[in-house]
């Protein structure tokens, strides 16, 4: 009965979606706001990658609530999986290769992520991607050697700075009596690695906060004990 | 490059299916990071550089890095031989 | 077939199969992946909202400006709905774990019994019965014969 009553939703679910975009006007009406913005955004922000002028300078409010929401799924999830049991039962140990070649990663994801991270005004890049690749840095030494654990108040430490910073930020701009968030700073030329003002200093925070967030996450889904 | 994003999409519709249908959990897994990547090419065919890294880093990183921990805790992690 | 008709047809499928999956699925971990799954489906869908064949990428190189870019505002929209969806993902995942570690079964229909027995023991009333537990009426009729 429910099987029946669930592919009679999905079917109804299907031909709901057919129609709007049948009727709708989707794919086919000029974007006016995207067109506007890519005309201006090279005077007005500077920088070279008009998504990151977009994500940290027309809608850097968004930006805000989005660190706010993987902040509170990523405490939410620390607060769930609790603390694991003194003498619970551990992963077995992993061998030389393994712990050498996640040592060998670790310099590497870390370059590599920096660079994601500082370049992201100029290629596509950013914040969002160079954090999560040093996300990855930061956890995979954990991960080749189970039994250590993760310091969580470093981690803290720095997540909360970081979001600090953003919010500082944006805050800075208010006092030279403009709006939250306002790029400050000089444009410099385009294309230069110190351009656009002071998107590449919010990026820096994105990035570190993002990365300081999930490397915990994934250490506390590491360290919880199994269920059974 | 019409032929090019059909052959992607039918394979990835294809994993799209096998993640629900495969009784074996790593498998499953499996398909969804192929369904990822396959979507990380899409973004690129799509003109939006910055979304492919973002889906290719996330989805096919980080996204299977955490189910494959959350499958080795809740204890469905076997290798069927 | 035309590029666009095959672009429109993934996202549909995509949602489509996710929804599936997270109606159809008595596992919670095939739940979780059908929400990932949704996700990914409608990711995609918002970007085809402003496609233009021969646009090129919304990023200024070596000086020169293209004709035609992309629309730069769904892909921003694109990116946070990426991340914030392994955000979800996460969490879900720690649910899971918690629900594995109260009920010891991931089934749902398992775990929705027990849930419903704990509730009707906690208020001391007769657990009611359904279609998927006849068993309670069963019960009943053997305690008055």
């Amino acid at each position: 009965m429910r099987r029946i009553s669930s592919a009679l939703f999905l079917l109804g679910l299907g031909l709901l979606i057919a129609m709007i975009f049948q009727t709708m006007e989707f794919g086919s009406v000029a974007p006016l706001v995207g067109q506007a913005i890519n005309a201006t955004a090279a005077e007005q922000v500077g920088a070279a990658n008009f998504v990151t002028s977009v994500v940290l300078g027309y809608r850097g409010f968004d930006t805000l609530l989005e660190l706010t929401i993987l902040f509170t799924a990523a405490t939410a999830g620390g607060l769930v999986l609790g603390k694991p049991r003194a003498g619970a039962a551990r992963d077995p140990d992993s061998g030389f290769i393994l712990r050498a070649g996640a040592d060998l990663f670790f310099p590497l994801l870390l370059v590599v992520g920096l660079y994601i991270i500082l370049h992201g005004h100029l290629t596509p890049g950013g914040g969002f991607q160079g954090g999560v690749i040093l996300a990855a840095a930061f956890f995979i030494p954990i991960l080749a050697r189970p039994g250590t654990s993760m310091d969580h108040r470093l981690v803290s430490i720095i997540e909360g700075l970081a979001g600090a910073g953003f919010i500082l930020i944006g805050l800075l701009a208010m006092l030279g009596g403009g709006d939250f968030l306002t790029p400050l700073l000089d444009k410099g030329e385009l294309g230069a690695l110190l351009s656009a003002g002071s998107l590449p200093l919010l990026y820096i925070a994105v990035g570190l906060k993002v990365g300081s967030e999930l490397a915990g996450l994934l250490a506390h889904l590491s360290e919880t004990e199994a269920s059974d | 490059m019409e032929l090019l994003v059909l052959v992607i999409v039918i394979v990835m519709l294809c994993s799209a299916i096998a993640v629900l249908l495969l009784k074996d959990f790593l498998a499953a897994l499996a398909a969804f990071s192929v369904v990822s990547l396959g979507l990380s090419v899409l973004f690129v065919i799509l003109r939006a550089p910055d979304v492919a890294m973002t889906e290719a880093a996330i989805g096919a990183g980080l996204s299977s890095l955490l189910f494959a921990l959350a499958l080795r805790r809740l204890g469905l992690w076997h290798l069927r031989s | 077939m035309d590029t666009n008709l095959i672009f429109h047809i993934a996202a549909f499928g995509l949602i489509l199969i996710g929804s599936a999956g997270i109606v159809l699925s008595t596992h919670l971990v095939r739940i979780i992946f059908g929400i990932a799954l949704l996700e990914a489906g409608a990711n995609l869908l918002l970007l085809l909202a402003t496609y233009r064949e021969g646009s090129s990428a919304p990023v200024i190189v070596d000086g020169h400006i293209p004709v035609i870019m992309a629309d730069p505002v769904p892909q921003a929209l694109v990116l946070t709905a990426i991340v914030i969806g392994v955000g979800i993902l996460a969490l879900a995942l720690s649910l899971a774990l918690r629900v594995q570690r109260a009920y010891g079964t991931l089934d749902l229909r398992e775990v929705r019994q027990r849930l419903e027995q704990d509730i009707a023991d906690e208020a001391g009333i007769e657990l009611p019965s359904s279609i998927d537990a006849p068993q309670a009426v069963v019960k009943r009729q053997e305690g008055h014969a």
